[in-house]
């Protein structure tokens, strides 16, 4: 009997793919622009694909950065968490994190408030939250000491088959329907692509005046926020940080959220809030219960570096076209928090999208932009969570019930520990917003806050502090 | 436990899963090395495999309620990261392609399966033919 071998792409011509107007096909030129983690999870994700369906593209990513080298030459400026979520998603993909750029394996969080502090343990006790570095470190840093987050995906995508040219993407027209990117590059400074990958976050001035040029794009919107980086050597973060990362529920104004997370012989302090500015920093940094996570006297005014980065508020519209797709900080991100890990799952989905449907705006459409969608709805739970956060924040007797609430609940060995694994969540950006939010639901969750509450008011009361 | 690692460490022989247990997680290596063995009704362990970094195990625990079908121990310190249940099926149902590496093991698992009995099998009949034999006579009472 006469065999017939069905290969990929005759798969993909099964499937259904032919009901789109373009198609990557042999040969195929793709231009990503940004090699940070957005960029090279597409080219990494692209190349495998088209691997399993006998597919052979041709990737470009542009990166002008060299992530081997300290402070901000090397860096994407970013607080440098990577969610317990996508360290399982990683793993799963393949991807293992080496040591060498894992700066700090996280194992809880610290929870500080001007009543107390409270420990948050990971569920499983073991360290499934990676604090890195996006280039090789701070200004100063030994080169070679750390190996950086975002050269490390990069080179996974070189690995796989894609080139990278060290140049900065000015612009991009059309010729003829084919997207064109114009660079600075002593060799060439014109390349014409069949795909063109937007992946250059939000912290660039290079492509301006996108939306005259695609059609129906409109950047994301972002806020200002605050890094810091403070050497403090490895014996002193044991002893003052150890491998939690330190979160402040403050009342200060303007503040939505605080961290200090331990990195290699550096502290990482990062702020987001509404018109960050050098008060709102200064009076941070000055709380006793930031103090308290350094040793006296310390200089907190000074600081091997620091940047006043941007961060996703809002997801960017339309953010595609036939043959363009912008991805990652670029498209949309998660609020506040896990910035990588959306710049994984939009990566993943535009790739999926190029390789299995096509690369019209009709493709993207139908199975790019459900992703993004699902994105921004989910952030909808999440600006829930940071209003009904940023209330508690305001209120003494809420501040003291949190607390007490967590520390009862760590206490127990066993059992159910909802306030712990809200904010466990909430601050690991390990569940989505809107499973947080179903969390905070449960009548047995609010019964015991309420009476946590009921009680911190009436001690408050009596100690006379009736002033809030 | 080094600061820079993630995931949890295992001492060399510590026991990871245990044959018969029910788990709700899949392992993935990070470093080291695991002895993947089972426990024969005797008690005798049979040695199945040895699993080093990159590889994954556990992974039928998330696709079937079945108790775990081996033990896996340490081999010399050893790694891993756990990946739930929940987190990685949730994932499969948003991204199916998450899944393809988990397949491509599994399939790959299949094909060593069948190699495996396939000369079991073959040894088994060479012994059965090389062995002497008395005349067995195909109808009963006949001889």
């Amino acid at each position: 009997m006469k065999s017939h071998k069905i290969t990929g792409q005759d798969f993909l011509k099964e499937s259904g793919r032919q009901s789109s107007s373009i198609q990557l096909k042999n040969g195929s030129r793709v231009g990503v622009v940004g090699g940070g983690p957005a960029g090279s999870f597409f080219s990494y994700f692209l190349l495998g694909l088209s691997d399993r369906v006998d597919l052979k593209l041709d990737i470009d990513i542009y990166e002008p950065k060299d992530f081997s080298k300290s402070g901000p030459q090397g860096c994407n400026k970013c607080g440098g968490i990577i969610s317990e979520t996508l360290v399982q998603h990683l793993a799963a993909e393949g991807i293992n994190l080496p040591a060498s750029i894992v700066q700090r394996g996280i194992d809880s969080y610290v929870m500080h408030t001007d009543v107390g502090s409270a420990r948050i343990e990971t569920p499983l006790h073991e360290k499934r939250i990676g604090a890195v570095y996006r280039g090789c470190g701070p200004r100063g840093t030994e080169i070679g000491r750390w190996d950086s987050f975002d050269g490390y995906l990069l080179k996974k995508a070189i690995e796989k088959g894609a080139h990278i040219i060290k140049s900065r993407v000015d612009s991009i027209t059309f010729i003829d329907d084919f997207p064109q990117l114009v660079y600075n590059h002593p060799e060439a400074s014109k390349q014409t692509y069949d795909l063109v990958v937007i992946a250059h976050g939000i912290n660039t001035s290079s492509l301006p005046n996108l939306d005259k040029i695609i059609s129906g794009y409109r950047a994301p919107g972002h806020s200002k926020t605050f890094i810091k980086e403070y050497h403090l050597g490895s014996e002193i973060i044991e002893q003052y940080l150890g491998s939690s990362m330190h979160v402040f529920l403050l009342k200060l104004p303007r503040l939505e959220f605080a961290a200090i997370i331990p990195k290699g012989d550096f502290v990482t302090v990062c702020i987001l809030g509404e018109n960050i500015d050098k008060d709102l920093v200064s009076h941070f940094m000055q709380s006793p219960e930031v103090k308290s996570c350094f040793p006296p006297n310390f200089a907190l005014d000074g600081g091997s570096c620091q940047c006043w980065p941007s961060i996703n508020t809002r997801g960017s519209q339309r953010p595609f076209c036939d043959r363009v797709v912008f991805i990652g900080d670029s498209s949309y991100s998660r609020l506040y928090k896990d910035g990588i890990g959306a710049a994984f799952i939009t990566a993943k989905a535009a790739a999926n999208t190029a390789i299995l449907q096509g690369i019209a705006t009709e493709d993207f459409k139908r199975s790019y932009w459900p992703v993004c969608k699902r994105i921004d709805s989910d952030n909808q739970f999440g600006k829930i969570l940071f209003l009904i956060t940023k209330l508690f924040q305001n209120l003494r007797f809420t501040r003291r019930a949190i607390l007490k609430t967590i520390i009862t609940e760590q206490r127990k060995p066993q059992g159910r520990k909802i306030m712990s694994t809200v904010l466990w969540d909430l601050f690991s950006g390990s569940s989505s917003y809107r499973e947080i939010f179903l969390n905070t639901l449960r009548l047995s969750f609010m019964g015991r806050f309420a009476w946590n509450s009921a009680v911190s008011l009436i001690n408050i009361s009596k100690e006379g502090n009736k002033g809030e | 436990m080094d600061n820079t690692s993630l995931g949890k460490i295992y001492k060399d022989g510590e026991i990871i899963i245990r044959q018969g247990e029910f788990g709700e997680c899949m392992y993935v290596i990070q470093s080291g090395m695991v002895q993947v063995i089972t426990h024969r009704l005797e008690g005798k362990e049979v040695l199945i495999a040895e699993l080093g970094e990159g590889d994954f195990f556990g992974e039928m625990a998330l696709f079937e309620k079945e108790a775990r079908s081996a033990t896996v121990r340490a081999k010399g310190e050893v790694s891993l990261i756990t990946i739930d249940k929940k987190t990685l099926l949730r994932r499969i149902q948003q991204d199916p392609s998450l899944a393809f590496r988990i397949v491509e093991k599994m399939s790959a698992r299949i094909r060593k399966l069948d190699e495996k009995y396939s000369r079991v099998t073959a040894n088994d009949r060479r012994n059965w033919d090389s062995r002497p034999r008395r005349w067995i006579s195909p109808t009963p009472g006949l001889k």
